[in-house]
């Protein structure tokens, strides 16, 4: 009997994917488990695996298309099987997804191209995310001169096409977005719009859910940095020596991997701040799961180190490079992604002093780590030269307070500049 | 000066003009004398110019066709009058085997300057034999040029030009335009081979067209002009080569081109005119280029079905409506 297989939630966040490539083709057999696709969701490209055995008999979605969670994507059966009703039940199903993801600003424009006074056009069929865009040449070539992105224009020709007219009420249409944005001044080059990827959606989608739904505010403390550089400067030369001795190259550890161990100490010092807050209930998390903040060319991801508490400096170390270059490879796991209980967000190396970081829900805080700065300092009623740093704790208010965050900063500080406590 | 005459006259007073500037000029074919022209272009030539230079032939086209090549390689300037081109297929050995080969196989020792004339595409019910288009044939070979008037002014210009061309060119005659009228400058009247002609200008879509889709153009244009839509109509009047300069020119002014021929589309001229704007406009099209042809099949005899083989006008308007995006 055939089945509709439908797109999996293939990360917690996931509410469509696309479909980036097809491994199976019409006509294979698939058992369990097998690769049938890779999907691109919001967090990273994951591999689609079949949870039933049979024959692929249909292909419901083309390669490049975006899919929502539970739409159906193809249809496994017996070899031979009629399929014809499944899929005119797909695409009934399929035509109601795709009315939702609608390029937005696009609908008032069709109005205005009605009203235009060369020739009368018809409706066009507004494009679904991923789908490839139709355009004559001549629009290509303006597109490329004048750096439209075709993907917001509406199509009015065949099968949509976007003919020259189409472009000429997008370029002259006050509605365009950037236009509004920009204000800019007459006779200045049009600015480049760029589609959403899945990953912007995301970030878009849950910082305004942080920032509105959640009652932020910002503690800031600034640490004496020297004991900590010192640390840093004593453990790379015991593992350069160690390097020398074994004629391998040296590992290092960077203050951010100190950093991370000493919040991660310091939450189980204050295990107030290592909880969430729930309409159940406070959680107090069990675990100390950190979740490290990484940029990318296109976004942002934030990796989780599981029991940072517990690993060394060195593991920390080896943990986020190995999270950054799968995040760079876009080969992250969900699983590496979710459930942090505290995040860090480090901008030092960008000359950043400090800064207040959003919060990433249902997490209860976020550290925001500055630069380490050469200041001078008084030490002992003598001003000497000093290395400081600055650190600001965005707290979820409903969990943390205001005390219980600057006690977390407190112990943080004093773990910093006498960092063998953290051994304690 | 300019006077109105007909496209037939436009022809006569060419060949005339030529046989009385260059004695080596004259004209042989199927009753160009006595019976003064099957279609009338050579009448009254016979008793302006003598049975030396207006021969009758017998009814062997591939024998006055080699008799015409052999006088061309020997000096003189023949004009081959086909009754109709579809005469000239009896002679397509001669024309494409030995006209056209002549300079290069003698490595330029020899050329062949020699006119076939005659009218070519559909008459009225004259039947599948009779009313085909060979453009797409002749252009096929290099070494002939081809040529194909749509106006009486461009019938004696571009004539006096082949007849003084210095190798074979393939003249195409509308067999429907023969009573066509128009303004000819009386005189030394020159059309250079290779140069197309714009019939009307417009913006909105460019029409590539020759011979009688010239006319049909126009009357598209007309009634397209009521509706806000443009065509600039390019007569292109020399088939190979064709002048691609112009052709470009427009249709990157107007991002749209139809071509229109009376010929098929199969292989034919028109596809080339396609296949070179795509080439080198692609950038500027801002539609599919449209093709408006003959029909696919051997005319029909029945006139209600031979009208609807022909290309229209209204076939044109489609076209322009399919390349605007208007429905």
């Amino acid at each position: 009997m055939a089945k509709i297989i439908e797109m999996p939630k293939l990360s917690p966040t996931m509410e469509e994917g696309t479909l980036v490539k097809w491994y199976r083709t019409e006509g294979d057999v698939v058992a369990i488990d097998d690769l049938l696709a890779e999907v691109e969701t919001d967090k990273a490209t994951m591999e689609f695996r079949a949870f039933d055995k049979g024959v692929l008999l249909k292909r419901l979605v083309p390669e490049g298309a975006t899919v929502k969670l539970g739409a159906p994507v193809a249809i496994l059966g017996a070899k031979g099987e009629d399929v014809s009703a499944l899929v005119a039940r797909a695409s009934g199903v399929s035509a109601q997804g795709a009315q939702a993801p609608a390029v937005g600003p696009a609908a008032p424009r069709a109005t205005e191209a009605a009203a235009a006074p060369e020739p009368a056009v018809r409706p066009a069929a507004t494009r679904k995310e991923g789908e490839r865009v139709l355009a004559s040449p001549l629009v290509r070539r303006i597109a490329r001169e004048s750096e439209v992105d075709l993907g917001d224009v509406e199509g009015t020709g065949p099968n949509g096409r976007i003919v020259k007219r189409d472009l000429d009420v997008y370029l002259s249409s006050p509605r365009r977005p950037e236009e509004r944005a920009a204000s800019a001044p007459a006779g200045a080059l049009p600015s480049r719009v760029v589609p959403l990827t899945s990953m912007r959606k995301t970030i878009a989608r849950r910082m305004v859910e942080s920032k509105t739904t959640v009652p932020h505010f910002y503690l800031t403390i600034d640490v004496d940095a020297g004991p900590l550089v010192g640390a840093q400067a004593a453990l790379n030369a015991e593992l350069a020596a160690i390097a020398k001795a074994e004629s391998t190259e040296p590992e290092k550890v960077s203050v951010n991997d100190l950093l991370i161990k000493a919040a991660a100490v310091c939450l189980r010092r204050v295990p107030a701040v290592n909880a969430s807050y729930s309409p159940d209930g406070l959680v107090f998390h069990s675990r100390v799961d950190v979740s490290v903040a990484v940029a990318l060319d296109d976004g942002l991801v934030t990796p989780v180190v599981r029991d940072a508490d517990a690993l060394g400096v060195l593991e920390i170390g080896r943990e986020v490079r190995a999270l950054a270059k799968a995040a760079r490879a876009k080969k992250l796991k969900p699983e590496q992604m979710q459930d942090g209980t505290f995040s860090i967000s480090n901008l030092g190396m960008f000359g950043i002093d400090e800064f207040a970081a959003v919060i990433n829900p249902p997490e209860g805080a976020i550290l925001a780590v500055g630069q380490v700065r050469d200041e001078p300092v008084v030490a002992a009623g003598a001003v000497v030269a000093g290395k400081r740093l600055r650190l600001t704790l965005s707290c979820d208010h409903r969990v943390v307070d205001g005390a219980v965050g600057a006690r977390y900063l407190q112990v943080l500080r004093r773990l910093l500049e006498t960092p063998a406590t953290m051994l304690l | 000066m300019s006077r109105v005459l007909t496209y037939r006259e436009a022809l006569r007073e060419a060949i005339a003009e030529e046989m009385e500037r260059d004695e080596r000029v004259f004209v042989m074919g199927e009753e160009v004398g006595h019976y003064q022209g099957a279609y009338k272009v050579t009448e009254g030539l016979l008793d302006r110019f003598g049975a030396e230079r207006i021969v009758d032939t017998p009814i062997a086209e591939l024998g006055f066709a080699g008799i015409g090549i052999g006088a061309a390689v020997c000096g003189l300037r023949p004009i081959i009058e086909f009754m109709t081109f579809n005469f000239s297929a009896s002679a397509f050995d001669a024309i494409i085997n030995h006209a056209a080969k002549f300079r290069q196989m003698s490595g330029g020792q020899f050329s062949c300057p020699i006119v076939f004339r005659g009218p070519n595409g559909a008459a009225r019910q004259t039947g599948s034999q009779h009313s085909q288009c060979f453009e797409g044939i002749y252009g096929h070979f290099p070494g002939l040029w081809v040529v194909c008037p749509s106006s009486a002014a461009d019938a004696k210009g571009l004539l006096k030009t082949a007849i003084r061309s210095d190798d074979p060119v393939v003249f195409l005659e509308g067999e429907r335009l023969y009573g066509l009228k128009g303004e000819v400058p009386e005189g030394e009247h020159l059309v250079p081979l290779g140069k197309a002609d714009i019939k009307r200008e417009g913006r909105h879509v460019t029409v590539v067209t020759w011979g009688l889709g010239v006319p049909v153009s126009l009357a598209a244009a007309n009634q397209l002009s009521a509706r806000g839509i443009e065509l600039e109509i390019i007569d292109l009047r020399s088939l190979r080569p064709f002048d691609l300069d112009l052709v470009l020119e427009s249709v990157k002014k107007t991002n749209r081109a139809v071509v229109v021929h009376e010929h098929w589309p199969y292989g034919g001229t028109g596809a080339e005119v396609v296949l070179r704007i795509q080439e080198e406009a692609f950038d500027w099209l801002d539609a599919p280029v449209a093709r408006v042809a003959g029909i696919d099949v051997p005319m029909p005899y029945a006139s209600v079905l031979e009208e609807s083989v022909i290309p229209t006008a209204d076939r044109v308007v489609q076209a322009v409506r399919r390349v605007t995006y208007t429905s």
